[in-house]
Order: C-alpha cells, then structure tokens, then sequence
C-alpha cells in the first residue's frame, strides 16, 4: 500500500499543477480577448501603468525569495524527522506579510487612478488594466490563504507532514510571482 | 513510524469516522459519497424544473392561443390571461436550456455519479482534496440559487438564449424585458458555477492520478473512471475560458465597458453609449468553452455505458483500448472545432472551412465506438435489465443524434439548416436523449450500491420503452421540421408562417408531454424504492470493478480497514471465477 | 424483452427513413444560382447517411434480439476479427464521405462566400434591427448617401438615418421594406444591423447570413424565378424574434424597372 504520506504529497503537488493550467488558460482566455478587443475598434488609447507597479513587482518578487530561503530549513527539519520547522515559520512568514503589501501597493494604484477619474468606463485599455490586475490580486489572495494555513500547519503537526503543504504552496506562490511577470511585461508593452 | 500514526490519526479525524453533527455528516460533509449525492440531488431538483419549463414551451408551440391555467398567477405580467406572452416563451427558454446543459448534464452524470464512484473505482478512501470538494458542491448550489433567483427579479429572466450572444445579453435593461437584472444574475451564476466545476476538475484528476490503489494502473482503470478522468480534463480548460468570458460580460452590462457592444448601436430609440466591442468576440469565448461542453456532457455516458454494457453481456467489450483512446480523441479534437457553431456568424468564411475537416473527422472515433458497442453485442449473451436497456437505447439514439450532426457539419450544407429545428432535434438527441439515457442507466446500476435496495425492474423496464417512443416521437419529427425550413427560437408560429408544419408541432407537445407522464414511473420508483426496495447484496450485478467487492452501502472510508489490491482488468467476464463466469479485480491470479 | 427492443428500434427506424426518402416535409423549391450545388450535397449527404442509419439501427436490434443471453448452453463469441474491422470500417468508409464532402462541398461554399460578387452586381444596404428589416436602393444618381445612426427617426420613417438636407447623394436613395430585385441579375447585399445581432435566411435561395452590429457584411445572390419569397430572421433578437420577417420579390427586369421608377417617384 502506497504510504499515505507520499499519497497526499504527491496529490497536492498535482492539484497546483491543475490549478496553474486553469488559471493559464483564463489569462489566455483574457489575453485573446485583450488582443481581439484593441484590434476590433478605433478607439483605444494607449495606457502607461503606474510606477507604482514596478514597486510592487519587486515586493513580490522579494516574497517569492523569501519562501525560498524557507526550503532549506523544511528539508532539513523533515530529514531529522520530527523536528519542528522554526525557521522555516519566520521565513514563512514573512513572505505573507511581503504578499499582503502587495496586494495593499495594487490597491493603492488602483485608488489613485480611481482618484484621476480613470475607471473600468474609461475606455478599453483602463478596462483590460484593471481587468488583468485585479483577477491576478484575487489569485494572490488565494496563495496568501495558502500562506496562512501552511503557517498554521507548521505549528502543529511535524515537519515531515508539513511539508508536502510548504511544497504546493510554494509552487502556488512563485506561480504567481511568473504569472504577474508576464501580466507586466503585456501591459508594458500593449496596453 | 509516529509519522504514519500520526497520518493516520489525522485521516481518521477527516474521515468523520465517529460521525459528528447533523450539519457535518449530511450537509457540510467531507465524503465524497455524500457529495455525490448532494450533486445527483441537485441535478433532481434541476431536471424537474427544466423538464416543467418545456412543458410549458411545448404548450405554447403546440397551441399558441392556448390560456394555460395557472400561469397568469405565476406570471401575471407575462402570462396575463395564461396566454404566454413572446418574452416570457423565450425566457422560459433561456432558462430551460441554462438549467439542463449546467445543473443537470454536467452535475449528474460528472459531479454526482463521478463524485460517488470514482474514488471507490480507483481503490482511494476519498477524493484527493476533500475540502475542495465539499466547497464545489456548495458553490455551485449558490450558482443555481443565483440562476433561480432571476426569475423572481422585475424584468424576469433573460431571454437572451443559453448562448446569451451579445450584443443583445450585453446591453442592458434597453434591450428589452428580460435583460435587465436577470440577464446580470445569469452571467453571476455561470461564473459562480465554473468555480465550482473547476474544484471539481481539479479532485477527479488529481485522485485519478496519484490516489490509486496498488495493482491500480492506469491501463486496469475502470470505463466510467476513464471517462470521468478524460471529462475532468476537458472541463478544466473550458470552464477556465467561461469564467473570463462571463466576467467582461457582466463588467459591459454594470461597468459600462465595452468588451462586446460596438460603437453606434440604437436601441429602444437610445444611441448606446458603448464603443469598439466586438460580438463575435463573444462568440469565440463562449463556443470555445461550449463545444467541449457538449463533450463533457456526453463523455461520461460513454464511459458507463461501456462500463455497465460489460457486465450485461458477459463477455469483454470489443477493443477496450481502442474505446478509451476514441474518449481520448473526441475529447483532444473537441478543442479545435468550436467554429462550426459560427460558420454564418460573420467570421472569415475560410475558417468555417477549416473548422468543417476536424468536426467531420471527430465522425471517426465517435463511429468506431458506436461500432465496437454494437460488435460487443455480436456472440453475447445479454442480460436485461432497466439499466442495461437505457446502455442499448443510448446506442441508437446517439447513432441518431450523431447522424444528423454530419450534415451541420458541412458548411455549405448549414447554410440551410442553420438556426432551424434541425439543429434542436440534433443537439436535443445526442445531450437531451443520450446523455440522459447515460443518467438514468447510471442510476438503475448503482441505486443497489449506492442505497441497499434495488430499483423495481418492471417499472424501469415500461419507463424505458415508453421512454424510449416518446423521445423518438418528440425529436425526430424536428428533423422534418428543419428541412422544411422552420426557425427555431420562435415564440410562436404567426398565421403565415409555415402552417403546414403546426399538426407536426401538435405531435412534438402531445410526444413531449406524453413523455413527461412518463417519467413519474421513474420518480416513483426512486422514491418507493429508496425506502422499500428489496434489499441488496454486494454484488447484484456479479460485475468485476472495485465497487462491487466492498459493502452494500460502503463504509466511511470506503473499503474498510483493508485497502484492495488489484490483479487485473476490469473486463473479466466469460471467465471462470470463484463466483461465477467472472472474475473480480481483486481476485489474485490463478483463481 | 430483447424481441421488444429490437422491434421498437426497427420499425422506429424504417419509419423515420420513410419520412425523409417521401420528402413528406421538405424544402421549398430551390430559385437561385447556387441552390443546386446546396441541394445536391445535402441529398448525397442524406442518401450515405441514411444507408448507415439504417443499417446501424437495424444491426444494433438484430444483435440485440440474436445474442439475448437465455441459453446458458451457447458459448460466447468474440467479433470475427476484434476491433480491428470496425476501426478499418469506420476509417475507411467515415474518412471516404469526409474527404468527399469536404471536397465538393468547400466548392459550394466557396462559391457562395469566397468569391467577390459580380462587379456588375445590383447592390442594395439592408439594415436588420428590432424586429425589421429595411432595403436601400441607391437611386438615380447611382451612390448610397452617408449613414449617421443618431439622425435615425422611426417615426419620420428614416430608418437608415439618412442626412438628405445635407448629403447630395442621400436625397434620392430609396428605402423599402421588401427586398424586391431583377429575375437572373447578380445581386450584393450590404448587410448591417442596428441594435443586437439578427440573420438573414432565405430558404428559397439556400442562402443565410448573420448580421454583426458594428460590421458590414457583404452576401450575393442571383435569383432564377420570378415570385415571392420569405425572409426570416434565425439570430435570436429579442421579444419580437418570431414575427420578423420581409419579402423578397424576384420580378422580371421589366417589371422591376416600373417599380424602381414607382418608387423614385414618390
């Protein structure tokens, strides 16, 4: 019989994985609609996105680092076996709170155009603007639950069972940290 | 080894095998068994009130002029007098086709029945995430509220169609009745229902791949299990194109964009105040996701009608592995012909070309396995019973169904038939008919596992003859119709169009309600037999997959304290066997 | 219980063929240049798919009816030749039709959509919306004046939202309700819509083609036989989908100019 360890290690690996196609192919679905749409009428005005999102990029980025730097600590404290994972948790987190300021730095760009009457009405590139940028903070919101859990795991079960969690959520993570690199460089270069 | 203990402890804790609360064990439940059936009760509810919505269509269609008692009540501005007005026919429409395609042939034959047994096929104790999984249920149970709900709104429901193509779904309240609210909440209901789909996705693939038991390979997977996991796959894609696609729809109906809705359009006299959308952008979105829908519709059904053929006629089915590798490739090729629903739409007419050579040559692997069903019958020795005559009633009507899906294949063919009944009775075949007949066969099979009791066989027996006249009564005669050249989608047939073909829609409602009646027989026997049915043992059928070898109803963690190990396929029928002439999955060699 | 089965597929099946081979309900009389190639492909179709129905549906009820498993006695047997007939069969014959269908049937369609029309082509504006259509004919002077949908007045009859005080070339265009044109002259409609998404179907002519607001589509057509000839929308539009219709009236080329020059005068 299969350890059920290995089972739920490898299952959670494969429901991120799962999750990353659907969510690709709705940003594709997106992306063919952005295209179509700035092909289709004469009235798109090209849009320059706020510094502020450059900003925001490298705090995601820098999130993405410090999660990183917890692998080693969870591989180390899985191999002694029941060892709790210490640092594994502080760098845990503080890539959540990295997270949360990013997704306070999107807020914060989208109340200041708010602020410049540049709405979803706007026209269509504010539209795809906001479109892409909020759909991608919604999804960050779902890594920062995952963040949240895989914190609370770490504190009660050991860290051999914790880390499949740390595993998925990582992978979950840095998914969106590419998927935001992507969304940057389209709207840098389209919008 | 404190880490396997403690696993075990936690699964334990998960597996609710001291059962909690009331809300816990029925209601919030984290057993995928329970799941299922929350889902094959949904679906229930949802077919019911779909099936009372053609009713009143057929009404209306068979006798226009006709005041329909009660339905001023219901409907006092659309209905007053209880002569149906043209909005609410499409209305009812709208929401009959929404309610069948979403809540009933995705939920029931996917969602429910894939729920309950794909784990128990693959040997798991549950679905890979069962949190997830009690979430998809819920979720989309707030999707069908949110849909229902429209009809409670003061415009009403939408009218736009299932299809809901812009601009007239875009716009808004200048639309007309129906497109106000209603048309809002049914784009926030597909949403909603999408998310749910794609938890749902998301447990099927992930179970299917890494939660099978030992001696599980791929290769020994059961049918049903197969198609369950093609389906999965395909519904993730699709359901991830809806979702955006019915986002930027509702952001043009409240945020005044204009994803859809071009410049210059006059509505009740109001120049709009949109610009540059594109309707057939719409379009796109929409059929890229529809045309696998209809897959996601079918597929299940031909994976248990494989799976539950096989233990009727005793002997293996012809080919298995060529039958899942046609699954396969309907299911690949169903991403590439989305354009044959908009051959007229206005897109470049040299696309409908290319689109035209894949959808005729999806024709070859959907008739190789109606072939290798049809030769599987050749030298058996077939049992009948409710279930396994729906298995062969499924044959013919999608072989009618399919049929008929040639011609619109062709584009300069569909130039015709278009927008005609022609396309109702196909598409009504092969989703309406088969798919269904794949639902009620499902249910007559596992009804014994899923409740200890067995369905009354005599009843099933008359539901599918009748049944089985009736939907040939109703949707074959829309062929005729098509040819002759009636439009479909018309509230009603004015006096001078195509009178000639009123007796034939008179035929289609009396068929239709005849067929109706004929479903309480079905009805009844779920509920007399959920309650009073004879009792059954482990093994009613003397079928081999993993279902089958463990208790009648399962336990908790679905085979008990052991987990099976598996030696073979799930075709051993005709053979020597400790119980009979079949040999189960877990029977170990040399038996 | 198989001997019921297998009757109710057989006669449901040969009854339903018998419908469509006595073309009990069928299309209207084809009128127009490139209905005969529509016809024919769709009878070519009928005629292959009609033999498989029946032959599939009439096996399907003899296999069901032959192998019903009363006898313990009779051993179990296995298709002559496994799946390998029936993935040969179903290659063959299937891959036979599809490569021929495509074949003919893409000249057809080809014919029809991606050809140009007739440089010579009578060309008329159709304007599809809630719930008609209307038909602009150029006048006199030859040219088509300007559209501009906010000057669009139901009730003073400009449809088109013509600008006749200022547009020279608008004065004389002629708007009708029915689509009336010259028997065996290549005709260009120059299709648009005015609000949602409407069709236009003609099943005399075998011709159909969706309206796309914020396109203009072009579709021709050369009509043989002079008559009357419904016109009916397919794109779901709305409350009044089912009563919007028009006419097309095929005349001669004699009677056509009288009723150009009726209508110029008024």
């Amino acid at each position: 019989m299969i350890p059920v360890r290995v089972e739920a290690s490898r299952a959670s690996r494969t429901g991120v994985w799962v999750g990353i196609a659907a969510i690709t192919m709705t940003f594709t679905a997106f992306t063919s609609a952005f295209v179509v749409r700035q092909g289709s009428g004469t009235d798109w005005i090209h849009f320059r996105i706020p510094a502020l999102l450059y900003v925001n990029t490298l705090i995601l980025l820098a999130s993405s680092g410090a999660l990183e730097l917890a692998r080693p600590r969870m591989t180390r404290a899985a191999a002694l076996g029941d060892a709790p994972a210490q640092g594994a948790s502080t760098w845990v987190a503080v890539t959540l709170g990295l997270g949360l300021l990013f997704v306070c730095g999107q807020v914060l760009a989208w109340r200041n155009l708010v602020a410049q009457g540049l709405v979803l009405a706007t026209g269509p590139s504010n539209a795809f603007f906001y479109v892409f940028t909020v759909v991608h903070a919604l999804h960050v919101l779902g890594g920062i639950a995952g963040l949240i859990y895989l914190l609370r795991r770490l504190g009660q079960v050991p860290a051999s069972l914790a880390e499949p969690v740390y595993g998925a959520t990582a992978l979950y993570w840095h998914f969106m940290a590419v998927l935001w690199l992507y969304l940057l460089l389209l709207l840098t270069v389209r919008l | 080894m404190t880490h396997v203990r403690e696993t075990k402890a936690k699964i334990a804790e998960l597996k609710r095998e001291a059962p909690a609360s009331f809300l816990r064990r029925y209601v919030f439940s984290l057993d995928h068994k329970v799941i299922g059936k929350q889902y094959l009760g949904l679906a229930l509810v949802a077919v019911t009130v779909g099936m009372i919505l053609s009713w009143l269509m057929r009404l209306h269609l068979g006798y226009p002029k006709l005041a329909i008692p009660g339905l001023s009540t219901l409907y006092p501005s659309g209905a007053a007098g209880g002569v149906m007005t043209p909005e609410l026919y499409l209305s009812l429409m709208t929401m009959h086709g929404t309610i069948m395609v979403f809540f009933v042939l995705t939920t029931a034959p996917f969602a429910g029945f894939g729920n309950y047994f794909l784990p128990i096929q693959v040997g798991a104790e549950d679905m890979a995430f069962p949190r997830f999984n009690m979430m998809s249920f819920w979720v989309t149970f707030v999707a069908f509220l949110v849909l229902l709900a429209a009809f409670f709104v003061p415009e009403g429901a939408p009218l736009s169609g299932w299809t809901a193509y812009a601009p007239l779904s875009a716009v808004g309240k200048d639309a007309g009745p129906g497109q106000g609210l209603g048309q809002t909440l049914w784009g926030l209901s597909i949403a909603i229902f999408c998310i749910g789909q794609l938890l749902g996705s998301l447990n099927f693939i992930a179970t299917t791949l890494d939660l099978r038991t030992k001696g599980m390979t791929l290769g020994r997977m059961p049918y049903s299990t197969w198609a369950w996991f093609i389906t999965s796959v395909i519904g993730l894609i699709a359901f991830a194109v809806l979702l955006p696609a019915c986002i930027l729809l509702v952001l043009d109906r409240v945020a005044g964009t204009s994803f859809f809705i071009p410049a210059g359009l006059v509505i009740s006299d109001r120049l709009q105040p949109h610009a540059g959308g594109s309707p057939l952008l719409w379009q796109h979105l929409f059929w890229f996701f529809g045309h696998p829908e209809v897959y996601i519709a079918i597929l299940p059904g031909f994976g248990i009608v494989s799976h539950i053929l096989a233990a009727h006629i005793r002997k293996p089915l012809l080919g298995p592995r060529v039958l899942i590798g046609c699954m396969a490739a309907i299911g690949f090729l169903s991403y590439v012909v989305w354009g044959h629903h908009m051959f007229l739409s206005g897109m470049n007419p040299f696309s409908a070309m290319l689109f035209s050579v894949p959808t005729l040559i999806i024709t070859i692997p959907a008739t190789i396995a109606t072939l290798l069903w049809i030769g599987s019958l050749y030298g058996a020795k077939l049992r009948f019973t409710a279930a396994s005559l729906f298995c062969l009633g499924f044959i013919s009507v999608f072989v009618s169904g399919g049929i008929s899906g040639f011609f619109l294949a062709q584009p300069s063919i569909d130039i015709y038939l278009h927008g005609t009944y022609f396309v109702v009775g196909h598409f009504h075949f092969v989703m309406g008919v088969a798919a269904m007949f794949g639902i009620f066969a499902a249910t007559y099979f596992w009804f014994p596992k899923m409740f200890g009791r067995f369905m009354n066989e005599t009843l099933g027996k008359w539901h599918f003859a009748l049944t089985l006249i009736g939907v040939y009564g109703i949707f074959m005669p829309m062929h005729y119709l098509g040819l002759a050249g009636n439009v479909r989608r018309y509230s009603a047939f004015t006096d001078d169009y195509m009178q000639s073909a009123q007796p034939l829609h008179q035929f289609i409602t009396i068929a239709a309600l005849f067929t109706g009646a004929v479903q309480l027989l079905f009805f009844i026997n779920l509920i007399w037999s959920r309650f009073r049915g004879p009792a059954a043992p482990d093994n009613p059928w003397e079928a081999t997959t993993l279902e089958w070898t463990t208790t009648t109803p399962p336990p908790p963690n679905n085979f008990g304290d052991t987990h099976p190990i598996v030696y073979r396929g799930p075709d051993e029928y005709g053979v020597k066997g400790p119980n009979g002439d079949y040999l189960m999955q877990t029977d170990p060699a040399g038996a | 219980m198989g001997k019921l089965f297998a009757l109710l597929v057989a006669v449901i099946a040969i009854v339903s063929t018998a419908f469509f081979v006595m073309h009990t309900w069928w299309m209207p009389p084809d009128v127009s240049v490139l209905g005969e190639g529509i016809d024919h492909q769709l009878l070519e179709t009928m005629t292959a798919s009609g033999v498989l129905f029946v032959a599939a549906q009439l096996t399907l009820a003899f296999f069901v009816w032959r192998f019903a498993g009363n006898d313990p006695a009779r051993p179990i047997k296995s298709f002559p030749g496994g799946p390998t007939p029936m993935v040969v069969i179903a290659t063959v014959l299937v891959g036979i039709e599809v490569v021929t269908l495509s074949l003919v049937g893409s000249k057809v369609w080809a014919g029809m959509y991606l050809t140009p029309a007739d440089p010579a082509s009578l060309q008329i504006d159709v304007q599809a919306e809630q719930f008609a259509y209307y038909f602009r004919y150029a006048g006199p002077d030859g040219k088509f004046g300007g559209l501009h949908p906010d000057l669009i007045d139901e009730g003073s009859s400009n449809f088109f939202g013509l600008d006749p005080a200022n547009d020279t070339t608008a004065r004389d265009d002629i708007v009708s309700s029915s689509l009336v044109v010259p028997v065996n002259k290549p005709v260009l409609l120059n299709m648009h819509a005015k609000d949602v998404g409407h069709s236009f179907y003609v099943p005399a002519l075998r011709i159909q083609q969706d309206f796309v607001p914020g396109l203009v589509i072009p579709l021709h057509f050369t009509a043989t036989t002079p008559g009357k000839y419904e016109i009916v929308c397919t794109q779901l539009c709305g409350l009044g989908h089912y009563n919007m219709r028009a006419f097309l009236e095929v005349k001669s080329q004699a009677d056509y100019d009288q009723w150009l020059k009726d209508q110029a005068n008024q």
